[in-house]
């Protein structure tokens, strides 16, 4: 099936070279796996390293009085230091999540380097335009790459390509050359492993991702181990573990508020975000046996359903099933048993702690 | 001797004998990408021909699995539970998923035979 409205990146007839699948994703043709198959390019980015193409994510600029961007966030932008890059949450007027991004301040650059997800990155930056009210601005460029090199040989790698990357510790960004192409890179990723994102013009994509995959330790990686590599990190996937339904205290990610922040109350909601406990609570769940439970599941305590599986599916560096989900406060704690319904059945399981697999970070 | 045939849903059914196996094809394994789980019917249990008889969760989602042809389960492939990755391995041998006993044979009869499965494929 072909969608003629469907975009695509500017590594797409690569992608058909390595044989990718591609499947509609947030807008875009993209490969939800290489000939490998999920289990192995999952189970290889942990072991060597595993290229990804994410350029289908919201790359821009934001330029102006760009410490404003904290009227629509919780994270401390005004404190973030020269060549550092940032997680926040992007919320809604009501303190609900409406995206959750990275920025960086680049070393010597009076702009702000954003990446937003791609199902609402139109939305997203004509969001922060309006809430900044001309205090400053985004300048979209979806016109550039984004690839990421993921896995503890990512640093030996990167570094044959982009001599000065391996002084580099997790979240620091720099701009540097990669393969001969001018490029923004940071020590970031969202697989739980050590890796790099690499930001590159449209043009030079293909070059840098032929160049990083020459290398034996990198296979290209699809969507699919993309997403169980975060979800067995215990990373967030904006419209399915938060959406604007939730603030950050239910979706566990107060630690993305600043310290300052939190005592100015300064955001969004701040009041309901900080002012006690929530009713729910997003956790990590371990179904026992084998069996997947995927999204939707209703999570079940003495007949009762307590909440609902907002992420499910084989963690393959598990060997298991593994979830996320919100449950009733009073439920969230680690080793609480629940029942998952699978096909109608109540399935046991254990709320648990996030991540699954411990991060790999360079610190 | 054995004979056997397929269906839309990709499902291929062997009949030997009284007995007839059935499991998924190559066409489907290779679709569904890797098999981290199957779930089995019990013994026993009479399904009709296209009712929900297994599950097979492959990492990204669940499949239902539909019988051929009406018939009770006489058996069902244990060594699947440990090892589901054989579905992929070898979808038309040890990837077997059940047996039926009392097959309705004019339900059997009516499914595709080798030459048309192939040829329904190479038109999908």
């Amino acid at each position: 099936m072909t969608d003629d409205t469907l975009r695509r990146t500017p590594l797409y007839a690569l992608h058909l070279e390595l044989g990718g699948k591609m499947v509609p994703f947030a807008g875009y043709e993209m490969p939800v796996q290489y000939p490998a198959g999920i289990l192995k390019e999952h189970l290889h980015t942990r072991e060597k390293a595993g290229l990804f193409d994410v350029s289908h994510m919201g790359q821009g600029f934001l330029s102006g009085d760009v410490n404003a961007l904290e009227r629509v966030t919780p994270a401390d932008v005004a404190g973030l230091k020269d060549g550092m890059q940032r997680y926040g949450l992007l919320l809604t007027p009501e303190g609900t999540i409406k995206d959750d991004f990275m920025f960086s301040r680049l070393a010597g650059e009076a702009d702000l380097y954003l990446v937003v997800n791609a199902g609402g990155k139109e939305a997203d930056f004509a969001y922060i335009d309006a809430a900044l009210k001309g205090a400053a601005k985004v300048t979209p460029r979806f016109d550039r790459a984004l690839l990421a090199l993921q896995g503890p040989a990512a640093e030996a790698v990167l570094a044959r390509h982009a001599p000065g990357v391996a002084d580099l510790t997790f979240m620091k960004v720099i701009r540097a050359t990669v393969a001969g192409a001018p490029a923004i890179v940071s020590r970031t990723g969202y697989t739980g492993e050590d890796g790099f994102e690499i930001s590159v013009a449209g043009a030079d994509a293909e070059k840098v991702a032929r160049a990083l995959l020459g290398a034996p330790e990198v296979l290209p990686i699809g969507l699919g181990a993309r997403d169980s590599l975060r979800l067995e990190a215990g990373l967030c996937l904006y419209g399915h573990d938060i959406d604007d339904t939730v603030d950050p205290a239910e979706a566990a990610l107060l630690w993305s508020i600043g310290k300052r922040r939190r005592e100015a109350k300064d955001f969004p909601g701040a009041e309901k975000t900080l002012g006690g406990v929530a009713a729910r609570k997003l956790v990590g769940i371990r179904p026992e046996g084998r069996a997947p439970a995927r999204e939707g599941a209703e999570i079940v305590k003495d007949g009762r359903i307590i909440g609902k599986v907002t992420s499910g599916g084989f963690g393959p560096s598990l060997n298991a099933p593994v979830a996320m989900g919100y449950v009733e406060t009073a439920f969230a704690a680690d080793g609480t048993a629940v029942e998952l319904m699978v096909r109608g059945r109540p399935l046991p399981a254990a709320v648990g702690k996030l991540p699954f697999v411990p991060h790999n970070y360079r610190r | 001797m054995s004979e056997t045939r397929y269906t839309d849903q990709h499902e291929w059914i062997r009949l030997d004998g009284d007995e007839a196996t059935v499991g998924i094809t190559r066409y489907a394994a290779e679709s569904l990408g890797d098999v981290v789980f199957v779930e089995l019917p019990a013994a026993g249990k009479a399904i009709a021909a296209g009712g929900e008889a297994a599950v097979v969760e492959s990492v990204k989602a669940a499949s239902d699995i539909y019988a051929p042809a009406s018939g009770t389960v006489s058996a069902s492939n244990a060594a699947l539970e440990a090892a589901p990755a054989k579905v992929n391995e070898d979808p038309e041998g040890e990837g077997w998923f059940f047996k039926l006993k009392g097959v309705n044979r004019d339900e059997f009869a009516g499914l595709m035979d080798a030459a048309a499965y192939k040829t329904f494929v190479d038109g999908l």
